[in-house]
């Protein structure tokens, strides 16, 4: 199984790095199998049709463009990503 | 009804006596907090609800098949009800100009889109009643489309910096959310709006309250009353570098007002507050070249500036 791919999209700006130091908290919380990248270039971001920043991006789908969610959102967005990339049933246990 | 109520605080329970400065303040500031902040709630959850039936890709979808003039007032229009922050500002430049939206037409959105914020509207109601809200955006708009038609029409395309003609932007699949994903945006949006600005309105409303209740009538008729010419431009220098903080300034404007500055002079200022800023300039530059951004702040405040001129002849 090939890790996720969460890509944080934002030019720098404080709610860009809020959301990448919540996701890479979430992501180390739930201890996932995934590559998370911080992407500030802008030409790199436009390629993924953002206009609104911060962006989450998980396996090159936008889940959240333009706002900061909250950790448990995230966290929802991560966990459905893997079941959907792995075919298993719900693990919903928490 | 609120009014009946922040008396009796102040009055009744405060024991504070209503003919003396500091009972007149307390009263002031009670009064104007509570109403604004009950406002600000409301509103920003209205506004939200609409604006997430109005993301920029929509706008730059509208304002691409669009030429200028016509395109001028459709941008500013928009920019109302598209949702805005500076720290979108390059990633949403690049998106219109690459969407072949012309210069003059994304600068008139760049223009009303953080100026006629729901901030800054809620705070005008509240604090002004809702014809300054309405005169504040029907000139917003007036400003954004005469700056966005004047930029559109020098032809400044060479002084955008080269690397943005080259980005080409992904097509992103934009959903439509769902009625309990607006209603949770808007949840969170407010949350997120409010908790922010409420520490800059109580201070705001009690810098207005303290002016409100110390200052004499009448002070500041010389300096920046109708007759002073001045005062506009000034208005407008030390409004540009504040950065866009409708909540803090507008309450002290309106103090201001009482102590006799004059209407044009004070919606210039809030103007240059919120849609000209230090910040916004900082990041602007990073896709416009240092005589553009020059040339964009000072068609801007000389707009403004004429906002100002022609509320202080017509009220």
């Amino acid at each position: 199984m090939s890790p996720m791919n969460i890509k944080v999209l934002g030019a720098g700006c404080a709610r860009c790095q809020q959301l990448h130091r919540l996701t890479k908290e979430v992501v180390e919380e739930l201890g996932l199998p995934a590559q998370l990248d911080y992407i500030t270039d802008m030409a790199e971001i436009m390629k993924h049709g953002v206009m609104r920043t911060p962006a989450l991006v998980v396996d090159g789908t936008i889940k959240v463009s333009g706002r900061v969610p909250s950790k448990a959102e995230i966290a929802g967005l991560l966990t459905t990503a893997t079941t959907a990339a792995t075919g298993t049933t719900g693990n919903d246990g928490k | 009804m609120w009014s009946a109520a922040v008396d009796w605080l102040t009055f009744d329970v405060l024991r504070l006596a209503p003919q003396t400065r500091l009972g007149q303040a307390v009263n002031f500031f009670l009064y104007d907090s509570v109403k604004v902040l009950f406002l600000l709630t409301v509103v920003i959850f209205v506004v939200a609800i609409i604006r997430s039936f109005f993301p920029p890709e929509k706008a730059r979808r509208l304002l691409a098949r669009g030429n200028e003039y016509a395109g001028n007032v459709l941008a500013a229009l928009l920019g109302i009800v598209t949702p805005f922050c500076s720290c979108s500002a390059v990633p949403l430049f690049i998106g219109f100009v690459e969407a072949g939206v012309p210069l003059g037409v994304t600068f008139s959105f760049l223009i009303s889109s953080p100026m006629v914020n729901e901030v800054a509207l809620v705070m005008l109601w509240g604090l002004f009643g809702w014809r300054i809200a309405a005169i504040y955006i029907a000139s917003g708009v007036g400003v954004a489309i005469v700056a966005g038609i004047v930029l559109g029409r020098l032809r400044l395309e060479h002084l955008v910096e080269d690397y943005v003609w080259q980005i080409r932007m992904g097509e992103a699949q934009v959903e439509n959310p769902s009625w309990p994903e607006r209603l949770a945006y808007a949840r969170g949006y407010v949350k997120d709006i409010v908790g922010k600005v409420w520490p800059y309105v109580l201070a705001g409303i009690g810098v207005g309250a303290f002016v409100h209740g110390y200052f004499p009538q009448g002070l500041l008729e010389a300096v920046a009353g109708k007759g002073s010419w001045l005062a506009v431009p000034v208005a407008v220098a030390i409004g540009v570098p504040l950065y866009s903080n409708a909540a803090g300034t507008i309450p002290i404007v309106k103090a201001l007002i009482e102590k006799g500055m004059a209407m044009g002079t004070a919606l210039a200022f809030m103007m240059a507050v919120t849609a000209l800023s230090l910040p916004e300039a900082i990041i602007l530059r990073k896709v416009l070249k240092p005589k553009l951004l020059a040339i964009y702040f000072g068609i801007g405040a000389a707009t403004i500036m004429g906002i100002g001129y022609l509320f202080n002849w017509l009220i």
